[in-house]
């Protein structure tokens, strides 16, 4: 299984994705490879098809607290910049350039400050990392990753 | 407000944080183009960000400033702190590392920014329909294309990986010199596959070419104008994208200045602020703002040039000169050229470095006698890169500047913009077509979303027609 946290550490809750991340690499978890990077981009669907799971965890500005957790579905997308892949994309590319037939999920975890430049988190921010950081481990020790896919930032795992 | 009798179009990627573009677009009754302007809401508190740490935490901090071209701010103020610490020359082993992790970064964002962002443009064509005109539709028609612009990315990446470390917090280069040389395995393991991304760059060069050569006649007057041009240039004229002094030259190929020391460029460059932007525009200062404005990047980079001392590089510079006989390339598009030479030069750079002994030297860091003022330059992907620092006595900074490449391009993006929506706008209605052609535009110059966070939450492309009373005509959302 993969994790990829990505997101900006210097831009507050925008961290979140590479903190999560972090945290799980101390842990040491077998079976678990785990990257961090600002952003996701096109070479990342070489690796993801070397894996059975990628689960993408990234900050959600909008979404439910403290977390949510979803299947992620592969989508074509153009951009008129280069500094910006979605999950859904790059899973595209992993199946159709790779033949992947890897299983995709985005851990989505709220943060609420996005545009100052400081590297620490919100108090809220840290709480929903927290919780975001148990049940993905409950999650692997349970494998259970499509029933948890609720979408919703629900805590059925923990 | 608009003007009277004036409405505004504005085509506007929506985020809830900064860091992204819009375009507006004012027509008058008639439908003219009076005015278009992309806005990139430039990165702002950084100075405030930097101020007061410690100069040698610099080179890191600095690359949360873009999550796309980390390494180029790496270096640039790792150079700007080699100054700080009174180092003028690096050991060979710390100046080649840094050249190899440099040479990496182009070749990945080269690789990214052609096979990805733009071959769908040019392989589908401006006005295909976008559910096919992406790097789906890519993969899916050219699907060895789609690879190597994977593979040379990933290439470029361990290069960065073996160099830098860890891509969240590149600690490679520091004040003074590098922390770590390569090691004969890390040397080995990109050797092994160089020949294939020798020949995948020479493949993209040819595409690239071709696609100008065939479709020139359309491709000339696309978001095209005359301009200066600007980079960094070695003493004898070759190009040299890690280190040189200043060169500008205008349209004609006319030498503005020539063989300046970037530590000065205040006394060359100055930047005009404008009410409606939050990004300056930089400016020749002995030209003035109306006229002063230049072009940085691959464009500028193959027209300040001589010759590149690669011989492949510097056999397609030719090519790329005869175009114009010999005078500076002023076509937009010819940037997707010019970058594809940079990128068979810096895999060629790469192939150079990594046969040459130094780079498993521990003669690593040099110490000198500590100033209190420093500038650092570097020719970054999409252009040249100032950073400037100033640090007190204890060793805290206290004033940062930075240029990056996409405010040097500011002025430029704005008049293709407007050039092609002069050309392509039908009525008082945002077409399909219009819209393609703006973002074939802006793409050219992959302008650096530089403080773009990036966060689950990000909406598709939203563009609004407003009357001059702030009244939404027409709304259009594309995915």
């Amino acid at each position: 299984m993969l994790l990829i946290g990505f997101g900006n550490p210097g831009r507050r809750d925008d961290g979140l994705g590479p903190a999560l991340a972090e945290a799980v690499e101390k842990m040491n978890l077998p079976n678990l490879t785990v990257d961090a990077d600002y952003q996701l981009n096109v070479e990342d669907a070489a690796v993801i098809a070397e894996h059975d799971v990628v689960v993408f965890a990234d900050a959600d500005a909008v979404g439910p607290e403290p977390y949510s957790f979803a299947a992620v579905t592969p989508k074509a997308t153009l951009s008129f910049s280069s500094h910006s892949v979605e999950p859904e994309a790059v899973m595209a590319l992993a199946y159709e350039l790779f033949k992947a037939d890897t299983q995709g999920y985005i851990l989505g975890i709220r943060g609420y400050e996005f545009d100052q430049f400081d590297e620490t988190l919100t108090d809220k921010a840290a709480g929903n990392l927290a919780a975001a950081i148990e049940f993905f481990v409950n999650l692997l020790r349970k494998s259970s990753f499509s029933e948890a896919a609720t979408g919703a930032g629900t805590a059925e795992l923990h | 407000m608009a003007a009277n009798g004036l409405k505004r179009i504005a085509i506007e990627p929506v985020t809830r944080v900064e860091g992204h573009g819009k375009v507006s677009i004012l027509i008058d009754d008639e439908g003219h183009v009076q005015q278009a302007r992309l806005h990139i809401v430039e990165f702002r508190g950084f100075e405030r960000f930097v101020q007061g740490r410690p100069y040698w935490e610099v080179p890191v901090l600095v690359q949360r400033l873009c999550g796309i071209c980390p390494v180029s701010h790496h270096l640039a103020a790792a150079k700007a702190m080699d100054g700080i610490v009174g180092v003028d020359q690096l050991t060979p082993t710390a100046e080649k590392m840094r050249r190899l992790m440099h040479y990496g970064q182009t070749l990945q964002s080269h690789a990214l920014h052609f096979f990805h962002l733009v071959s769908p443009d040019l392989l589908f064509g401006f006005d295909a329909d976008p559910a096919i005109r992406n790097v789906i539709g890519v993969a899916k028609k050219f699907p060895d294309l789609a690879v190597q612009g994977v593979m040379l990315r990933k290439y470029g990446q361990e290069v960065i990986k073996a160099t830098a470390g860890k891509k969240i917090h590149g600690t490679g280069a520091i004040p003074g010199g590098i922390n770590k040389n390569l090691t004969i395995e890390e040397r080995d393991a990109f050797l092994k596959d160089m020949d294939q991304m020798m020949e995948w760059s020479k493949g993209a060069l040819k595409i690239a070419k071709d696609y100008t050569a065939e479709h020139l006649d359309d491709l000339k007057d696309f978001g095209s104008f005359d301009s200066n041009h600007l980079s960094l240039i070695r003493e004898d004229g070759c190009m040299d994208l890690y280190h040189g002094n200043l060169r500008a030259i205008d349209a004609e190929g006319n030498k503005i200045f020539d063989q300046v020391d970037y530590n000065n460029y205040l006394d060359y460059i100055a930047e005009e602020v404008r009410s409606w932007s939050y990004m300056k525009f930089p400016f020749i200062k002995s030209i003035g703002h109306e006229d002063g404005w230049y072009r940085v990047g691959p464009l500028a980079r193959v027209n300040t040039a001589e010759f590149i001392d690669t011989p492949l590089a510097d056999e397609a510079l030719k090519e790329f000169k005869a175009l114009t006989d010999g005078k500076p390339n002023n076509i937009t598009m010819a940037y997707h050229w010019a970058r594809m030479i940079e990128m068979l030069h810096a895999t060629e750079k790469i192939q150079i470095l990594l046969n040459d002994p130094d780079l498993q030297s521990d003669d690593l860091v040099v110490t000198g006698e500590r100033r209190e003022e420093a500038v650092g330059l570097i020719e970054a992907p999409r252009g040249t890169l100032f950073h400037h620092y100033k640090v007190d006595e204890n060793d805290q900074v206290v004033m940062a500047n930075l240029i990056v490449s996409t405010t040097n391009n500011n002025e430029p993006m704005n008049r293709a913009v407007k050039k092609v929506a002069e050309d392509y706008l039908d009525g008082q209605e945002i077409t399909e077509g219009l819209l393609n052609h703006i973002e074939v535009a802006i793409r050219a110059y992959d302008p650096c979303l530089s403080c773009a966070t990036h966060a689950m939450g990000r909406m598709p492309l939203v563009v609004t027609l407003k009357d001059m009373h702030g009244n939404e005509l027409d709304r259009k959302i594309k995915d």
